[in-house]
């Protein structure tokens, strides 16, 4: 289960957890006619069957899962009709939106499952198998069915990065996300970095940071990372990046293009626009 | 955005932190302020408002922050179930430190702590204040699991864990007390600035542990 997460505890410890993919669950729910942050199923990697009690309007955004409804389409599911997903053929995340959102208790403001913690979504786990969940009442707020969306990021295009100086070498170097990632940071292999020497006072931490730990090898911070850290950062993702952090899987190779502050939110403020034409 | 007081722990860079910290998290578009010993860092919506505006707004709230009077800290005590089955690592600190346990109670518990700022697990307090003479190096293997409310050492550092999670930190105790609890409002116990003193159970209440 995730929403846009819970942002307004960093100072408690908490942060923000969300939907690894917020793009997509956006998109998702604006397809189906929910506000942008109703809750979803965020389905990562191994897929699985979702079986509908009543009539819904339902929504599949995010990696092609070889899923038994077409992606970034309006469905409208009969009652105990069943969406079916596979595996990820690419890319790590798909979102399987309802119009009414899916329901479960609100914790700190939000559906959202925080894993490592343990907080949120359904008793703060992973779902399995026969869990139930509620879907919110319909709502009415539909207009005309959406085009399809072109594409608005090539697959495999690099991650940019902003950083207050050259973020070579790792701008120079392809990298690879390891078995290891998950929800919390994306371990990088590849040249080991140099880093700074001396002691490093703990100090807060956002997401998309790229801190490097005493081994060399590079770290992405993602949406459940700790709120502080004491290891150096050398670079951050740019926001509108950050979904595609959401579809990576490993053994993915990424390379990396440092732009300045300017060029991201330019990047950012064209997102959002193409955001809102699904809508 | 991260707003630097200093380069290292120091009393007055905390008490900029501590007054500055609730004052950025109303800024409209600020979405998370993030507490350290020497610094903040914020995060925003850049679609709601610019960098430059949350610069002028913490120059603007840094201003009023510090001719504000400086808030009294709450003083709080923990009590702490020490050794035994709660403190697996007590014997083994007091073996590193050459002290006997009971000392490494005494001293543990003989001194005041302050809690700097809240991080690394919900409601986990970084905590400065323990004595140099019980300090001791973190696990060469963390454990997979440590208890909710175990009192720990890890280095120069001591703290609670407010929830079971892996943990690499020497246990010498445990406190019934939750650090976190989601339901409760505030959701975290501590809180920057307050003081704490953790003062040994007695045998018949840590039946109740």
């Amino acid at each position: 289960m995730q929403d846009l997460g819970r942002p307004g505890y960093a100072h408690l410890g908490i942060s923000a957890s969300g939907a690894a993919d917020a793009l997509s669950l956006r998109a998702g729910n604006l397809i189906v006619g929910n506000p942008e942050g109703a809750a979803a199923l965020e389905v990562t990697l191994a897929g699985g069957t979702f079986e509908f009690e009543k009539r819904a309007l339902v929504a599949l955004t995010g990696a092609d899962f070889e899923a038994s409804i077409p992606l970034w389409t309006r469905v409208w599911l009969r009652p105990g009709e069943q969406v079916r997903c596979g595996q990820a053929r690419s890319g790590a995340r798909c979102y399987l939106c309802v119009n009414g959102g899916i329901e479960v208790p609100r914790v700190l403001g939000s559906m959202s499952t925080h894993l490592l913690t343990g907080l949120g979504g359904l008793e703060g786990r992973a779902l399995k198998r026969g869990d139930v969940l509620a879907i919110g009442p319909t709502l009415r707020t539909l207009t005309t069915h959406p085009p399809p969306p072109t594409t608005h990021r090539v697959q495999g295009a690099p991650l940019r990065v902003t950083a207050h100086a050259s973020a070579y070498p790792l701008t120079d170097s392809a990298w690879e996300v390891k078995e290891d990632s998950d929800r919390m940071g994306l371990r990088l292999r590849g040249p080991t970095l140099d880093r700074r020497t001396g002691h490093m006072l703990t100090e807060g931490v956002p997401l998309g940071a790229i801190q490097v730990p005493p081994d060399g090898q590079p770290i992405i911070l993602f949406v459940e990372h700790q709120t502080t850290g004491g290891y150096p950062k050398i670079a951050n993702v740019i926001s509108a990046d950050f979904h595609a952090l959401g579809q990576l899987r490993p053994r993915d190779r990424i390379r990396f293009e440092q732009i300045s502050i300017d060029a991201a939110l330019t990047l950012l403020a064209a997102q959002e626009d193409w955001l809102h034409s699904l809508a | 955005m991260l707003v630097v007081f200093d380069d290292r722990i120091s009393l007055p860079a905390h008490r900029d932190v501590l007054r500055l910290t609730p004052l950025l998290r109303s800024v409209p578009g600020v979405t998370n302020v993030h507490p350290a010993y020497a610094s903040i860092l914020i995060d925003f919506d850049p679609r709601k408002i610019r960098h430059r505006d949350v610069e002028r707004a913490a120059a603007e709230l840094f201003a009023q922050a510090v001719s504000a009077p400086f808030p009294e800290p709450r003083h709080l005590e923990i009590p702490v179930a020490y050794g035994g089955e709660y403190g697996p690592d007590l014997v083994a600190v007091a073996e590193l430190t050459g002290h006997t346990p009971d000392d490494v109670v005494a001293i543990h518990s003989g001194a005041e702590y302050l809690v700097y700022f809240l991080g690394f697990l919900p409601g986990f307090p970084y905590l400065g204040g323990l004595t140099e003479s019980i300090a001791v190096p973190r696990l060469e293997t963390p454990r997979q699991r440590v208890p909710a409310g175990s009192v720990a050492i890890g280095g120069s550092q001591t703290g609670v864990y407010p929830m079971a999670s892996p943990g690499g930190w020497r246990i010498i105790g445990r406190t019934p007390l939750r650090l976190f609890d989601p339901a409760a409002d505030p959701p975290a116990l501590l809180r920057m600035g307050d003081h704490v003193r953790f003062v040994p159970a007695r045998q018949a209440a840590k039946g109740a542990l």
